[in-house]
């Protein structure tokens, strides 16, 4: 199977800081990939560069075996890499149906009546269980709520590869639940890179972890191939059972 | 996106005002009517402001520049080469459109603070170019375009835009136009693009959206729109002066979009109207006019941050456009 997407030597430096550091990335079609590492370890910076909110200092990215490393990023959220920021980044003063038929009519390259925004937005609110707050306005919703927001709108650009950036922060148990079976469901037709702090989530959803450090890949492998592996224990998840306990 | 019902009312809301400038044409006394003409005429220059800041929430300090390509776009041929009223709108619309795709094409490079100097150094350069060439613009004292030059022959009768009524009902028509023009713009998909750039442009872009190509398509929209105000003035009232180049036409605009309602239809013309007369009634008992404005701008801004529409729109009538 040919990768969806590939980094060879991806590389960004702020001044002295190797955010990203000579990193190879591969990406199967159809995978639920979780990025995890510690805070600082370049998870972040890392996906801005594949979606084009920074430009490496170095190093390719090829997508869909088309070289995108100088491509916009409006480009190439237009070849399908959506992105979700890690902070909640919806149109606040939008109503949440405005925030949904942003993406959509971007997407619709056919028929132009008003109908198929209306459905195709709706659509995305419902897969969320947002349909009935259609109208209120995006930044008075509760948090979760506008989380789930964030991902509808990374939905309703119908992507290949959606890039989710710490999408349970700050949900509740419940709504993290809801979030694992919507999440599983999004999988059936686009491939996903998750990146996450909340181990149970990552453990419930990854296919593969690679596990990041100082800008680096340190690990990568199956969820219990990373469970099991020293180096990835000591540099981050005996501090992150530690921060949960 | 509001329903069907809400569409119809906000259409039906534009026709009224339109009907009722129509309907003062019969009404007003003659200083008033005269008076009303003009602001329609400014209203569209600060319709085609609001577009930019409102909507696209770029604040420009320029855009005198685009009204005074309108000006001398339309008043320099049909002055000079003799253009009939058609030609020479034409020909200030046209000139908008260029200056404000070149402007466009170079200011937008910036944004925030950057972006109000580049665009008031740009309407700096352009005035003093109307001052430069003095010798076909008269610079500050500025050409007078005489009457017969001023009428449109309809097959066997003329249209003289001279005459009162007729540049009243022209000023309407032009006034209603753009109204139109900018009610389709922002309730279209494009005006929605416009609106999440003005909240959030980093997101806008993250959603697959050419931003500048977008702000670019704004300002030129917003300066067409302004030069036309320009070529109207110039046509129906018949002078073209510096004066509409110089930076107090640049901040105009915004005090009346301020005024009336930034990002609201409506507002600019409720906010030139209300200036108009506010600066018309105080200089007729004190040559310090410009303090009692001043101060009503500064109560303003802190009871009516949004501008009148803006706050009758919070506060009652949520699907004002």
């Amino acid at each position: 199977m040919t990768a969806l997407l590939t980094t060879k030597g991806l590389s960004r430096h702020f001044g002295g800081l190797r955010a990203v550091d000579n990193v190879d990335f591969s990406l199967e079609p159809g995978e639920i990939r979780a990025v995890i590492g510690p805070n600082g370890a370049g998870k972040t910076t890392f996906v801005s560069l594949v979606c084009g909110r920074y430009a490496p200092t170095s190093g390719s990215i090829v997508f869909d075996g088309e070289d995108i490393t100088a491509m916009p990023a409006h480009l190439r959220v237009r070849r399908g890499i959506a992105y979700t920021f890690q902070i909640t980044s919806v149109f606040a003063n939008l109503s949440a149906y405005d925030n949904v038929a942003l993406p959509v009519q971007r997407t619709l390259t056919d028929g132009r009546s008003r109908g198929a925004v209306r459905q195709g937005a709706m659509e995305a609110l419902e897969r969320v269980g947002l349909a009935g707050r259609a109208h209120e306005q995006a930044g008075t919703l509760a948090y979760g709520h506008q989380r789930l927001l964030e991902v509808a709108m990374g939905l309703a650009l119908r992507p290949r590869l959606l890039i989710l950036d710490e999408p349970t922060q700050g949900l509740s148990d419940g709504e993290i639940e809801n979030f694992i079976a919507l999440a599983r469901e999004i999988a059936r037709d686009a491939t996903i890179l998750l990146i996450e702090h909340n181990m149970p989530v990552v453990m419930a959803l990854a296919r593969r972890i690679s596990v990041f450090n100082a800008g680096r890949i340190l690990a990568e492998g199956s969820p219990a191939e990373i469970r099991a592996n020293a180096a990835v224990q000591e540099a981050y998840l005996g501090t992150a059972q530690e921060a949960e306990a | 996106m509001s329903g069907d019902g809400a569409t119809a009312r906000v259409y039906a809301l534009h026709a009224v005002v339109i009907a009722l400038l129509v309907a003062l044409n019969y009404i007003l006394p003659e200083y008033h009517h005269g008076v009303l003409a003009r602001v329609l005429v400014l209203a569209i220059f600060a319709m085609g402001y609001n577009l930019l800041f409102g909507y696209v929430g770029l604040l420009s300090l320029g855009h005198a520049m685009f009204f005074a390509a309108g000006l001398y776009g339309a008043g320099l041929p049909l002055y000079h080469l003799g253009w009939g009223v058609v030609p020479a709108f034409a020909g200030g619309v046209g000139a908008g459109f260029l200056v404000s795709l070149i402007v466009g094409l170079l200011a937008l490079r910036t944004s925030g603070v950057a972006f109000m100097i580049v665009t008031m150094m740009f309407a700096q350069v352009f005035y003093l170019v109307t001052l430069y060439f003095g010798a076909w613009t008269r610079g500050d004292e500025g050409l007078v375009l005489q009457q017969q030059a001023r009428q449109i022959t309809l097959g066997t009768g003329t249209l003289d835009l001279t005459n009162p009524a007729t540049r009243y009902l022209s000023a309407v028509a032009l006034f209603a136009a753009a109204l139109f023009a900018t009610l389709a713009i922002v309730r279209s998909r494009h005006g929605r693009v416009l609106v999440a750039i003005r909240e959030n442009e980093e997101r806008a872009k993250m959603l697959g959206y050419d931003t500048f190509a977008n702000k670019l398509a704004a300002v030129v929209t917003s300066g067409v729109i302004c030069a036309a105000a320009g070529a109207a003035y110039a046509l129906l009232f018949g002078y073209v002066g510096s004066t509409f180049a110089s930076v107090q036409y640049s901040i105009l605009p915004l005090l009346w979009v301020l005024l009336g309602g930034a990002a609201t239809t409506l507002g600019p013309l409720l906010g030139t109207l209300f200036m108009y007369y506010v600066i018309d009634i105080t200089s007729s008992y004190t040559s310090a006019y410009m303090l009692i404005v001043g101060a009503m701008l500064i109560l303003l801004v802190l009871w009516f941050r949004k501008g009148v529409l803006g706050t009758l729109r919070d506060r009652w009538l949520g699907w004002l456009p």
